[in-house]
C-alpha cells in the first residue's frame, strides 16, 4: 500500500506538472486570440489555421531545406505575422463596419480556404519535423525537453507582449484603443495602424506557437481543428479579450486535460476539460475573471 | 488662429450646424455659450476632426484642418478635451497621460510635459498609478485636461468641463482655466455654465439650434438681455 502511495504521488507530481508545461502553451494560443479580439472587437476563426501554415513554414525550412531550426523560427514567426496584418488587410479592414456575423463568416471562410489550399499543396499526409529532443528524468518523473522548451519559451513571448503593451506608446494604444475606439484621433493615433499592428502581434504569436506545437505534434492540413477549439473554449472561459482571464483558464484547462488523462486516456481528459466548459458557462457565462458591470 | 466659415455638420440626415463662422485669435479665450441640443459638441468634433463638416472650411494657422488626416490634427496644436472627458478608465493615469503625448513631436518631450501637468495638477502626480476610472469627476477632468496639455497645444478645446461635476469642483476647474489662460495657451470652451463661463472668456458666442446667433465681448454678452432672459434667469 506504502508502495502505491509513493508511486502515485510521484505520478500524481508528473501529471501535474505536465500540465503546467502544457498550460504554458495553451495560454499562449489563447494570448494571441484575445489580443485581437480584444482590442479589434473580431474573432479569428481561422486562427488554428495560421498556426498551422506556420507548422508547415517550419516542417519546410527545417525537414526539406535543412534551415537550422533556430534560424528557421524567427523566420516562421516573421511569415505568420506577416499573414496576420494581410489577413486583417484584406478581409478584417473592409468588414470592420459590419455585422459580426459577417466577420466570423468571412473569417470562417478562410479557415477553409487555407485547409483547402494546404490540401493541394502539401498533401494530406502527417509531416513530423525529424527533431528528436531527449526526455529530462527526474528521479521517477519524466519530462520531455520539447515540453519544457515550448514552455519556457511561450513563458517568454508572454513576457515579451507583456513588456511591449506595458512600456510602449503603441502597445499604451493597444491597450487604450479597446477602451474609447472614437476619441483615439484625439491622441493622434491613426486606429488602422493600431489594428494592423496588432494583427500582426497576433500573427506573430500565432507564429511562435507554431514553431513550438511542430515540436510535439506532426502537421497535417486538419491540424487547426485539434488546436482551434480549446483555444477558442480557453478564450471564452477567461472572458474573451480578458488576457489575464485566459492565461488563467488555459492553466485551469491544461491540469483538467492533464489530471483525467491520468486517470483513464487522454481523450477523457479533454471530455472533463469540455463538459467543465459547458457548466461553467452556465455558473459564469462572461468567463473565470468577469468583470460585474 | 483658428477659423471657421459657413460650416454645415451633421450626423446621417440629421444637420446640426447651419453655417457657422467663428474665429479664435492668438491668445483670447472664446466661448460658446448655448442651450442643449444646439450644435455646441459637434462644432468641437468638426474642429478636432472627429466629424467632417458637410460644407465651409476651417483652418488653423493657415493650414487647412479639413485636408488633414483626423490623426494629424492634434499635430497642428488642436488638442480637444471632448464631452465628459472620455479617459480611458481602465489604464492608470500616467498611461491616459502618455496617451497625450502619442505623436513622435511630443513624445520627445513627455517628461517635460509630464513635469509641467504634475505641476499644475499636484493631485496627478500623487494618483499616477491609479486607474483613471476609478477617480472622481473632479479629478477624471483635471486628468482629461492634463492628457491634452501632453501634446503641448497651441489651441485648447474644452467641452463642456463643468458637466457633471459639483459646485465647488465647477469653481476649481474654472480657476483652472483661468492659470492654463495665464500661461498663454489660446482657449476655446463651450458651456452651458453661462455665468461662469462668461467670467473667465474675452469673447463669446451664442449658439442656437446650429446657428450663431450672436457675439460679443464677456462684458457685451452678460449686459445682453437675451441673454440675461435665457441663460442667467435675471
Amino acid at each position: 500500500m506504502q508502495a502505491f502511495l509513493d508511486i502515485f504521488d510521484i505520478y500524481l507530481l508528473e501529471t501535474v506538472i505536465n500540465g503546467i508545461l502544457f498550460g504554458g502553451v495553451l495560454a499562449l494560443l489563447a494570448l494571441g486570440l484575445n489580443l485581437i479580439f480584444g482590442v479589434i472587437d473580431v474573432t479569428w476563426i481561422c486562427y488554428a489555421e495560421l498556426i498551422m501554415i506556420g507548422m508547415y513554414g517550419m516542417y519546410y525550412l527545417v525537414h526539406v531545406y535543412g534551415v537550422p531550426y533556430w534560424a528557421a523560427a524567427p523566420m516562421c514567426i516573421l511569415l505568420v505575422a506577416g499573414m496576420g496584418a494581410l489577413l486583417h488587410f484584406l478581409v478584417i479592414a473592409p468588414l470592420l463596419s459590419s455585422p459580426p456575423i459577417n466577420q466570423l463568416l468571412a473569417t470562417g471562410g478562410v479557415l477553409f480556404f487555407l485547409q483547402s489550399f494546404a490540401t493541394v499543396a502539401f498533401g494530406v499526409e502527417f509531416h513530423n519535423i525529424g527533431i528528436q529532443l531527449p526526455v529530462l528524468r527526474l528521479g521517477e518523473m519524466n519530462f520531455s525537453y520539447a515540453r519544457l522548451l515550448s514552455f519556457a519559451a511561450a513563458l517568454i513571448g508572454m513576457v515579451a507582449v507583456y513588456v511591449f503593451m506595458k512600456r510602449t506608446y503603441v502597445g499604451t494604444a493597444i491597450r487604450a484603443i479597446a477602451q474609447d475606439r472614437q476619441i483615439m484621433a484625439l491622441m493622434g493615433v491613426d486606429t488602422r495602424r493600431i489594428y494592423l499592428i496588432t494583427s500582426a502581434l497576433g500573427g506573430g504569436l500565432a507564429g511562435l506557437a507554431a514553431c513550438l506545437l511542430v515540436l510535439l505534434y506532426d502537421v497535417h492540413p486538419f491540424i487547426g481543428l485539434s488546436i482551434g477549439p480549446i483555444t477558442f473554449l480557453i478564450c471564452v472561459l477567461g472572458g474573451l479579450g480578458n488576457f489575464i482571464g485566459g492565461f488563467v483558464a488555459a492553466f485551469v484547462f491544461a491540469e483538467i486535460i492533464s489530471l483525467g488523462g491520468m486517470f483513464s486516456d487522454l481523450e477523457w481528459g479533454y471530455v472533463l476539460a469540455f463538459g467543465f466548459f459547458i457548466v461553467m458557462m452556465f455558473i459564469r457565462p462572461a468567463g473565470l475573471l468577469s468583470r460585474r458591470s | 488662429m483658428l477659423t471657421l466659415k459657413s460650416v454645415d455638420a451633421g450626423y446621417g440626415s440629421f444637420q446640426a450646424l447651419f453655417g457657422v463662422d467663428l474665429e479664435v485669435k492668438a491668445g483670447e479665450a472664446v466661448g460658446v455659450i448655448g442651450p442643449n441640443g444646439a450644435g455646441k459638441t459637434t462644432l468641437m468634433r468638426v474642429i478636432s476632426g472627429l466629424i467632417r463638416p458637410r460644407k465651409g472650411s476651417i483652418a488653423m494657422q493657415g493650414t487647412d484642418v479639413l485636408a488633414t488626416p483626423a490623426h494629424r490634427i492634434v499635430s497642428l496644436g488642436i488638442a480637444h478635451v471632448p464631452e465628459n472627458r472620455r479617459l480611458f478608465p481602465r489604464l492608470t493615469v500616467e498611461d491616459n497621460l502618455k496617451m497625450g503625448a502619442f505623436m513622435p513631436e511630443a513624445r520627445r518631450h513627455h517628461d517635460e510635459r509630464l513635469a509641467f501637468v504634475f505641476d499644475l495638477f499636484p493631485r496627478m502626480k500623487e494618483r499616477r498609478h491609479q486607474l483613471a476610472g476609478t477617480m472622481s469627476g473632479g479629478e477624471q477632468q483635471m486628468c482629461a485636461i492634463g492628457r491634452a496639455l501632453m501634446s503641448d497645444p497651441k489651441l485648447l478645446l474644452l467641452d463642456e468641463p463643468s458637466a457633471g461635476l459639483a459646485p465647488v469642483v465647477v469653481q476649481q476647474v474654472f480657476e483652472l482655466v483661468k492659470r492654463i489662460r495665464a500661461g498663454g495657451l489660446t482657449v476655446l470652451i463651450v458651456e452651458q455654465n453661462v455665468q461662469q463661463v462668461l467670467r473667465v472668456v474675452d469673447r463669446a458666442y451664442l449658439l442656437e439650434a446650429g446657428t450663431i446667433r450672436g457675439s460679443g465681448t464677456a462684458a457685451e454678452m452678460l449686459q445682453s438681455d437675451t441673454i440675461k432672459q435665457a441663460y442667467l434667469g435675471v
